[in-house]
């Protein structure tokens, strides 16, 4: 008990170490582009479901994204065999763990714990360190387990932590804005993955409010007659 | 047809209409209620609210530490409509509490809570804890780390109880640690147990209130000047005049409400924890734990009282004594007025300031002990490192001050004369 109390009471330090630690970018991901949103769950198949599933998401889901159940079924589901299942990864839990230290979290709602800000600067922020268990490392998020996915993409980089500069090791296939492009719609798509009636709840919620107003106004007109004799 | 049918029903059971009389129709109230006023009926909407998305709510989610995360999750995705459920749920817990403090606020701002009312007043204490505990249990189930362990760390304050602390937690966990045990017991709890509790305390109240009459801005007593026909001068009908007028502040309320949950459901992380989106997990202790907005204040004042020999148990039974305290605040209140507007400096100092330091204290809880360390300095005989700590002791002895001092600055402080009628 007592060292729970310790633990929470100087826990904050943490927070306060990681919160100052890293300048994030600011994501300019865009929740209506459905090209980038595609886009997105194409490079999130390809790099990222081989080991961090969203399980929370359906292949058929991903009809909302703008795409027919062919597109889906042949360009995107391989690790399913019917429309309606959960986007499971293949790599089990316990390989996983074996192989990385940690056995990779699904990622599902992970844009709701860390915000797309964050997601997007972590992703572009990983460099070579030979002292790592992967060789890779992170400055977004210091000795983290993950490797660099998308290293063929942006290419190896290095970081100088005492000058606080990027240098290039290898190039990659694509260019440095091309590759953050690749970020922001695979952000955007993982925005998306953490809540998909985001769209619709705020469209619902203007029809929401309009109809509340007029029932203010109705509302407010009954109040004035009824209390016309209150003196 | 209409007419005869009532009718039929009327001379089989005439209570009906004999109670729809009593509460409602022929339940003089004050005509002079303002703003603050509008809370009560509030309160029973938002009750209302979270019963019926709760019920809802019940019939998707699985009380299963394998499950529950998954469940939530699965409401917001699969179900049709389930995310409005679940936000509206989520959304009016937040505004329960609002609404109660809200409401507690009014009855120190007019003496609602005086004489001949303590009951009523006791009643609202009463469903104050109770929704306390109602908003604990509910919010382990959504089974994310935050709801873990904030459950852990909150189980675990009965846990320093001497004597019978340790044997207390586990019954209350029904295992060593927070697991399926304690969220199935929890989930028992939240659904029915406190829900029956919270609806009973209610009719309670209200059954209380409706027999002595309700206070007003003025803090005047209406049922002293009757008219002819033996209703009071300054009394009109609940029915239809409050009852329209809280329909505006319904709408007006709801249309908040909708905004929350609408476009700001998580609300920067203070309806919904960020944390809570990762599932629960035992073995990993998060770096920093708070609990929801509503319960700052009491945590705050848990962290700001030290250790004694060891044992956090001096902070916890300071956190105890602050909110049962509230019990006593009708006797605590020894002004021969009941209302602010008749009140004299001292007390409207005193209410400024608990006001100041209750929010504050909130302010304290959702951050860091280590909030305001930056602007510091370390001097010979001062960690400024600690001010933020400091600022909450300084509070929390304001905060119990208010209540025990309160019998000597009401008593000495200079009143005003109260006006024989209600004014405008």
């Amino acid at each position: 008990m007592r060292r729970l109390f310790a633990i929470l009471l100087l826990a904050p330090l943490g927070v306060l170490a990681a919160e100052t630690g890293y300048r994030l970018d600011r994501s300019p991901h865009q929740g209506t582009d459905l090209v980038s949103l595609q886009s997105g769950a194409r490079t999130y198949v390809s790099y990222c479901l081989g080991c961090h599933g969203v399980q929370y998401m359906r292949y058929s889901g991903l009809r909302e994204l703008g795409l027919s159940e062919s597109q889906i079924r042949d360009n995107l589901m391989f690790t399913a065999d019917k429309i309606g299942e959960p986007m499971k990864t293949s790599l089990a839990a316990k390989q996983g763990k074996q192989w990385f230290g940690v056995a990779p979290p699904d990622l599902s709602v992970i844009a709701r714990v860390r915000g797309a800000d964050w997601l997007y600067t972590y992703l572009r922020s990983f460099y070579r360190d030979a002292n790592a268990a992967s060789g890779w490392n992170n400055t977004v998020f210091p000795n983290v387990a993950m490797p660099h996915a998308l290293w063929t993409l942006q290419g190896e980089r290095a970081f100088d932590a005492k000058q606080h500069k990027w240098s290039e090791v290898s190039r990659g296939s694509q260019t440095p804005t091309e590759y953050d492009a690749t970020v922001r719609d695979l952000v955007n798509f993982l925005v998306y993955a953490g809540e998909p009636a985001a769209a619709s709840r705020k469209a619902i919620g203007v029809v929401v409010l309009f109809v509340l107003g007029i029932l203010f106004i109705l509302t407010y007109l009954l109040k004035l007659n009824y209390w016309k004799d209150v003196k | 047809m209409v007419a005869r049918l009532w009718q039929w029903f009327d001379s089989r059971m005439p209570s009906m209409a004999l109670e729809w009389r009593r509460h409602a129709a022929e339940y003089y109230a004050p005509k002079n209620f303002n703003f603050w006023y509008f809370f009560g009926s509030l309160a029973m909407l938002v009750l209302g609210i979270q019963i019926v998305s709760g019920i809802f709510l019940t019939m998707n989610y699985k009380p299963d530490a394998t499950l529950a995360f998954g469940s939530v999750e699965y409401i917001m995705r699969d179900v049709p409509g389930g995310w409005v459920i679940r936000y509206i749920h989520s959304t009016g817990s937040s505004a329960f509490f609002l609404v109660v403090y809200l409401h507690m606020f009014r009855a120190m701002l007019y003496g609602s809570h005086r004489e001949p009312r303590e009951l009523v007043w006791i009643f609202g204490v009463l469903i104050y804890l109770t929704l306390m505990g109602e908003a604990f249990f509910g919010y382990l189930l959504p089974w994310g780390q935050m709801s873990y362990w904030g459950a852990q760390v909150i189980v675990n304050l009965f846990g320093v109880i001497p004597f019978i602390g340790p044997d207390l937690a586990l019954w209350i966990r029904g295992d060593y640690v927070v697991s399926d045990a304690t969220l199935n017991r929890f989930f028992a709890l939240h659904v029915i147990a406190l829900p029956l509790v919270l609806l009973g305390l209610v009719v309670a109240h209200l059954l209380a209130l409706h027999d002595v009459g309700s206070n007003n801005p003025d803090g005047v007593e209406i049922k002293k000047l009757k008219g002819p026909d033996g209703h009071p001068l300054d009394g009109i009908p609940f029915h239809p005049y409050y009852t329209v007028k809280d329909l505006v502040g319904a709408v007006v309320f709801l249309m908040l409400f909708c905004f929350v949950l609408f476009f700001v459901p998580e609300m920067g992380g203070y309806l919904l924890e960020h944390n809570n989106f990762i599932p629960a997990d035992p073995l990993k202790t998060p770096e920093h734990i708070a609990p929801v907005w509503y319960f700052t204040p009491y945590y705050s004042i848990l962290r700001a009282v030290p250790p004694l020999f060891n044992s956090q148990f001096p902070g916890v039974m300071a956190m105890g004594i602050a909110t049962l305290i509230l019990f006593f605040l009708p006797w605590l209140d020894r002004s021969p007025v009941k209302s602010i507007r008749y009140r004299g400096p001292l007390y409207k100092g005193a209410l400024g300031t608990f006001v100041a330091v209750f929010l504050l204290l909130g302010y304290l809880g959702v951050k860091p002990t280590t909030v305001w360390g930056q602007f510091g300095f370390d001097t010979f005989f001062f960690d400024t490192r600690e001010i933020a700590t400091w600022v909450a002791r300084v509070c929390t002895v304001l905060y119990f001050l208010f209540f025990l001092l309160m019998p000597w600055y009401t008593k000495i402080d200079k009143v005003k004369p109260v006006p024989e009628r209600v004014t405008h």
